[in-house]
């Protein structure tokens, strides 16, 4: 597998904020790939260096083999965006931006752009200022969308969609994956990254914290079982692994690393086991635990 | 009515710097202005004299008003100044009311504001206090500034309230146009347009002359002004027209408030094409500045018309008057006397023109900061060729304006001498020979767009500085090497269009421009 972006070492700094700092991020060319992290994490800073809008002060990025600051016009073709602030002009009809950008970037498929449009729902005679947010990121979407691009950088795509559109967008990143685009996928919406993303990384402080697959990721965690036993919980609290032990009569709660699973579930039987459920840690749990731990 | 204070101290947290400055530089203009024409017409004879060319020169007369006390210091300062007063305060009232009432709805903070416990007339009643607040604060201080030079208190004041009520007038003016539509840049369109329009019809009223339709003046808020004739006669009853036009506007603004949805205008939004046949940026660009370029060229065709009918009376009036014509003689006759003419009206209309130019130039910086550049800087769209497809509209459609006022200026004028075929050809040379200057302007704004993103609107400074430069400049009596700044200082006047300065001047704006596209694609896209 080659890389469709490759960035290591990028520092961007504005005055005195530091907002990337030792950014190392590879995104695989076809995978859809998770970027997560809050609001000022730096994850539009990052994008925005990836398409040549910002100059990075240090370290190397490279898109799609080109370097995004030099070869912006020759790689722009071969990508798409999808901003996370959509502005339209007031005066031109989403239909129009949508040719517009979609011509910009050297022809759009005509077929696509209509289903698309049908599929978001989306009324393109209506004037840019007539839209609401989500209305307007539909527009760049769908110019995104029916563009024959290699990479497609979404920013927050949905932050604006209603739960029906955001599972049409979902439907619709799994067609691209399908075609064998790349995707990077900048999202604060966890569910949809569980959703979509074949790897992700998490930024904090301008800089990635963790990267790796979703079953990677939960490897290195902790998952939370919740049983009912045939006897008292003997000999678990003393167990290397468990965490949180909260035990009431025959009834236990505790939470385990994954790697103990194993010997933690034998000596669970061992006393007999009633009933059992084994929560793996959600998406969720991996981002607090990386913004909690160092706080 | 709720949440009006809390409005208007936000309003003022947001403009501490705009509203300060645009006071001090009125009530600073009042004063020096005063101080350089008590220094100018020092004799009583001098006053004479000006008062006998004043009053019979048509291009004074369509410029400046007529000048109604030429015995008094104050009378002076009235006529050289008044106009100009009313204008500037005028566009303080219109940026002021625009910026917070329709751009804020534009921008949908309104709408945050609006779910707070505010009354629905909040927003347009804080404006208005602003922006009135204002108009009177600078009234008076303008009063104040001409009675510490020790002029007449009465004289004083109907000049400080009639600039005051020529604000007044646009902040009603204003406060309706935000109603009529969803978008600011429109708003401010049609009250600018309005601008326009009273300033014309106070200087076709003017020139005309006593046998002419003097009467326009009377419909015009500058003209108002002009007949309350302060220092002569101090009407000041003459200024309940601009008290009753503020009410009712204001009336009218506030009830259509009541009527009609936030975020909507009362002109209705439709529904467009589906498709678009843009295909590249300058198509884009075209399409964003279209509607500017038609309308200035336009309105710059018609001050060519309105000055070019004024053009022959001046020839006229100097035979007409025997003392005149001795005095006008010996200056070279009634031909240079409509030369000088053509002179001061190109150079008025090149400085016009150049609002344009910064203009179209500032609407990088508002595509850039309203993240509408990004979408399609992250297309294959070059830096280099989305900067050029507006520049181009500063550059090419700069000789557009121009040429549509010369064109109005040669038709009109040639169709009363009959004599189209050189008038036409001569009129254009000389509005023309403006534009190197208008792109030294230019060429500053993109500086400042291209090096100094956050400083951009300071380009607007730089078009007030070159017309208070050039307009004022030998009446407040500046020295040489400031009055040299202005770029529009080295354009040669008409009929003696040597081509060597605007040459010079063209490749100083080359320069500019050339740093200003180097300056942008080196830096990075900021808000």
């Amino acid at each position: 597998m080659t890389s469709a972006i490759s960035v290591s070492g990028l520092v961007k700094t504005f005055g005195s904020t530091r907002a990337l700092d030792d950014l190392n991020l590879d995104v695989q060319t076809g995978e859809v790939h998770g970027f997560l992290g809050p609001n000022g994490a730096g994850k539009s800073t990052t994008i925005r260096v990836l398409l040549g809008l910002l100059r990075a002060d240090s370290g190397t990025a490279r898109l799609l083999g080109g370097d995004p600051w030099k070869d912006t016009a020759a790689l722009h073709r071969r990508l798409a965006y999808v901003p996370g602030d959509v502005n339209l002009w007031p005066n031109l009809t989403g239909g129009e931006v949508i040719d517009l950008l979609g011509r910009l970037r050297g022809g759009l498929n005509k077929q696509r752009r209509e289903e698309l449009l049908e599929r978001f729902e989306l009324d393109p005679r209506k004037k840019g200022r007539t839209y609401s947010k989500g209305n307007r990121q539909k527009v760049a979407l769908v110019a995104a969308l029916s563009s024959d691009v290699e990479l497609l950088i979404l920013d927050e795509p949905t932050s604006g969609l209603d739960p029906l559109m955001e599972s049409v967008f979902q439907a619709c990143i799994n067609d691209e994956r399908e075609r064998g685009r790349t995707v990077l996928l900048s999202s604060h919406i966890l569910a949809e990254a569980e959703a979509l993303c074949d790897r992700v990384s998490i930024i904090r402080n301008g800089h990635i914290v963790e990267t790796g697959t979703l079953a990677d990721m939960r490897h290195l965690t902790r998952t939370s079982i919740s049983a009912e036993l045939a006897g008292p919980p003997n000999g678990l609290t003393s167990m290397a692994g468990v965490h949180d032990l909260v035990a009431e009569g025959n009834r236990v709660r505790f939470e385990v690393d994954s790697d103990k699973l194993d010997l933690v579930l034998k000596q669970l039987v061992s006393t007999g086991v009633r009933t059992l459920t084994s929560q793996p840690p959600t998406l969720e749990e991996l981002f607090l635990r990386h913004y909690e731990d160092v706080k | 009515m709720t949440g009006t204070w809390q409005l208007v101290r936000l309003a003022l947290r947001r403009d501490r710097i705009l509203l300060p400055v645009w006071v001090l530089f009125l009530a600073g203009v009042t004063y020096s202005t005063t101080t350089a024409l008590e220094e100018l017409y020092n004799t009583q004879q001098s006053r004479d004299l000006l008062g006998a060319t004043a009053n019979a020169n048509s291009a004074f007369l369509a410029m400046l008003g007529p000048l109604h006390d030429w015995s008094s210091l104050g009378g002076l300062v009235v006529w050289r100044w008044g106009v100009f007063s009313g204008l500037f305060i005028a566009i303080m009232a219109m940026l002021v009311v625009t910026r917070h009432t329709r751009a804020e709805e534009e921008a949908g903070r309104t709408e945050l504001v609006a779910a707070t416990v505010v009354g629905r007339h909040a927003p347009l009643a804080a404006a208005v206090i602003v922006a009135g607040g204002t108009s009177l604060l600078i009234g008076l201080l303008q009063a104040l500034a001409l009675t510490g030079k020790g002029l007449a208190p009465a004289g004083a004041f109907a000049f400080g309230l009639s600039t005051a009520s020529v604000g007044l007038v646009f902040t009603g003016v204003s406060a309706l146009t935000a109603q009529l539509s969803e978008n600011s840049r429109v708003s401010n369109a049609i009250a600018g347009g309005f601008l326009g329009v009273t300033y014309l019809l106070r200087a076709a009223g003017d020139a005309a002359g006593e046998s002419g339709p003097q009467w326009l003046t009377w419909f015009s808020p500058i003209g108002w002004t002009e007949h309350v004739r302060s220092f002569a006669d101090n009407r000041f009853w003459v200024l309940l027209l601009p008290l009753a036009a503020f009410v009712l506007l204001v009336g009218v603004s506030s009830y259509i408030v009541t009527r009609r949805d936030v975020g909507l205008g009362l002109l209705p939004a439709r529904l467009g094409p589906p498709h678009s046949t843009i295909s590249t940026p300058f198509g884009l660009a075209w399409r964003l500045q279209k509607g500017s370029l038609i309308g200035w060229s336009i309105a710059l065709f018609a001050v060519g018309v309105i000055y070019g009918s004024v053009a022959q009376a001046v020839g006229q009036m100097v035979q007409d008057n025997p003392t005149l014509g001795q005095i006008v003689s010996k200056i070279g006759g009634a031909d240079a006397m409509v030369d000088a003419f053509f002179a001061t009206v190109t150079q008025l209309i090149g400085l016009i023109a150049s609002i344009y130019l910064v203009q179209a130039i500032l609407r990088l910086r508002s595509e850039e900061t309203s993240f509408r550049a990004e979408p399609i800087l992250a297309t294959p769209v070059s830096r280099w060729s989305w900067v050029a497809s507006h520049v181009v509209f500063a550059l090419v459609g700069g000789a557009v304006v121009l040429a549509a006022s010369g064109l109005g200026l040669g038709l009109v004028y040639g169709l009363q001498i009959d004599d189209l075929g050189t008038v036409v050809p001569q009129m254009l040379g000389a509005a023309l020979a403006q534009l190197p200057a208008a792109w030294v302007i230019a060429g500053v704004a993109l500086v400042l767009f291209g090096l100094f993103p956050q400083l951009t609107g300071v380009s607007w400074a730089v078009v007030s500085a070159s017309l208070v430069i050039t307009l004022l400049g030998p009446a407040l009596q500046l020295d040489q090497w400031v009055i040299d700044v202005s770029p529009f200082t080295h354009v040669p006047k008409y009929p003696d269009i040597t081509f060597g300065p605007l040459a010079w001047l063209t490749v100083v704006a080359v320069v500019l421009l050339a740093a200003g596209f180097a300056g942008f694609r080196r830096r990075d896209l900021t808000t």
